[in-house]
């Protein structure tokens, strides 16, 4: 689904990832942790081919990311759903607008998917605020609002930046379930997350697995967490 | 296809695009008015290169419809040459008319320069015979043959030696308008430009999440040619119907002087401006486009 081979990457200042090979198999959980400015938002970018690596190889449901045309790249996106840390909303657009927007931009058919849309706001606990703006809402119901648009194209893997970074603890576990009942249906997930008692309530649930991100290299996290 | 995008764009405005790029008034209001700014001043220019064009051809057809032979002879030979002259210029095919000036024409010719008493009889100047010729037209080399032969004082002036720089002057002015419609499009579309790149600029962010959510180049770039065309066709639709307005309300041909008669458009002439309004779209469409995709390459 998506292979990471001995890849590295700096943004001109030396390496900020070095060496990391990974492979993401359909159906799989990942937690991805380490402090901050560790690398995980890039390892995440490196992911969804917003950042393309500075060595190695990163292919993404077999093609190598260095071969793609943007045109590929925008197809694949659609394939992989993600939720920002900041969410990355359309203030000018309602919530519903926003969760279809990966609808509104690819070839398919809206009318096909419309039934989806309310689905999945009822599904995130948003049906009543669909037609609010991004700017009225809490950080929680941003943070689900996020997460519908994540999976409005019913993507294969879905990628997590910091999903509970600015909302409480109930709220976190709320999240937390939703990307469960994701990977229950069959979704690769991946959360990037400094949050360790979040690491520890998804693994009372479900086999993760949990990747610490240390000295610019990938390690498996082991019994501490 | 592009021109059916095109046509899209221009009936269906900005209805679908302003779904995903919010309005960005400066850039919409200075795209509306550069484009009937640009549209008023290229009516003003289509106007001058038609007239101009008129001019030369009227010109053109005036001075080579028309021909003089000049007879220098001694006042015992001044008749028989000229009479020798009548008759080749009779038997000469694509000849309608040829016609010897009288003295008072002649002495009306010579008046701005002479005065208007003067007594052209006294003086020992050359006769001047007028020639229309046909639609056929003639030969001048072989008239200039037969004419020597005929006639030695006889020299004939075709009026090319007038008729050339007049006609070249009249191109000229042809040329400048059309230079000027040229530079008017290039100004439109360094204008749609800049405003496009304004919004484009303004829009990064919008630009960077529908790239992340898996929008395609075309998509996102259709978003700001479909605002930016149909915004040019609006303003140059305006700018044009002002310039017709103005060209319609200046003064007579009669009354307005010998410079600015015949400019404006005539007859099927008034459909030219028609074009600019759909002119200024495809120069938007394709000005918008270009700004667009040169933008995308540098987004991930």
């Amino acid at each position: 689904m998506i292979d990471l081979d001995k890849v590295a990457h700096d943004y001109g200042g030396g390496a900020l990832l070095s060496d990391i090979t990974l492979r993401l198999e359909p159906g799989s959980f990942h937690f991805l942790t380490g402090p901050s400015g560790a690398g995980k938002t890039t390892f995440l970018k490196l992911c969804y081919a917003e950042l393309v690596p500075t060595a190695g190889t990163v292919r993404l449901f077999g093609r190598d990311l260095r071969e793609m045309r943007r045109d590929d790249v925008a197809n694949t996106r659609r394939r992989i759903g993600v939720v920002h840390q900041d969410c990355q909303f359309l203030d000018h657009l309602t919530i519903a607008e926003n969760v279809a927007l990966p609808l509104a931009v690819s070839d398919r058919d809206p009318g096909a998917q419309a039934d989806n849309l309310s689905e999945l706001l009822d599904w995130v606990g948003l049906s009543a605020q669909a037609r609010a703006r991004p700017p009225e809402l809490s950080g929680g119901e941003r943070q689900r609002a996020a997460l519908a648009r994540a999976v409005m194209m019913d993507p294969e893997i879905v990628l997590a930046d910091e999903p509970t970074g600015n909302v409480d603890w109930e709220m976190s576990l709320r999240l937390l379930q939703l990307l469960v009942e994701l990977n229950r249906m069959g979704k690769s997930i991946v959360i990037a997350t400094h949050d360790l008692n979040l690491i520890r309530a998804a693994k009372a649930q479900i086999a993760a697995r949990v990747l610490r991100i240390k000295d610019r290299h990938l390690q498996l996290a082991g019994a501490d967490l | 296809m592009r021109l059916l995008s095109l046509l899209r764009v221009i009936v269906m405005g900005e209805r679908n695009a302003s779904r995903v790029v919010p309005p960005t008034g400066f850039t919409v209001g200075l795209t509306l008015f550069s484009a009937a700014a640009m549209a008023f001043l290229a009516v003003f220019a289509l106007a001058l290169s038609l007239a101009t064009g008129r001019l030369a051809d009227r010109w053109a057809d005036a001075l080579a419809r028309t021909a003089t032979v000049r007879i220098s002879a001694p006042p015992g030979q001044m008749q028989a040459q000229t009479d020798a002259v009548m008759a080749v210029l009779a038997t000469t095919p694509g000849i309608a008319d040829a016609r010897v000036l009288d003295e008072a024409e002649q002495r009306a010719l010579l008046a701005p320069w002479l005065g208007p008493d003067v007594p052209v009889g006294d003086l020992p100047l050359p006769q001047l015979i007028e020639i229309t010729e046909d639609a056929q037209g003639y030969d001048p080399e072989n008239l200039r043959l037969r004419l020597s032969a005929e006639a030695p004082g006889a020299v004939l002036d075709d009026h090319t030696r007038w008729r050339r720089p007049l006609v070249r002057a009249a191109d000229r002015l042809r040329l400048l308008g059309v230079v000027s419609i040229a530079l008017i499009g290039l100004t439109t579309a360094a204008m749609i430009t800049l405003s496009a790149n304004a919004a484009l600029a303004a829009n990064a962010r919008v630009i960077r999440v529908l790239r992340l959510v898996g929008a395609r180049d075309s998509y996102i770039a259709r978003a700001f040619v479909r605002r930016f065309t149909g915004r040019a066709f609006q303003g140059a639709a305006a700018g044009t119907f002002l310039g017709m307005a103005g060209v319609a309300l200046l003064p007579e041909a009669d009354s307005a002087g010998s410079f600015l008669t015949g400019l404006g458009f005539q007859g099927a002439g008034w459909l030219w401006p028609l074009l600019i309004p759909p002119l200024a779209a495809i120069v938007a469409f394709w000005a918008t486009r270009a700004a667009a995709f040169r933008t995308l390459r540098g987004v991930t």
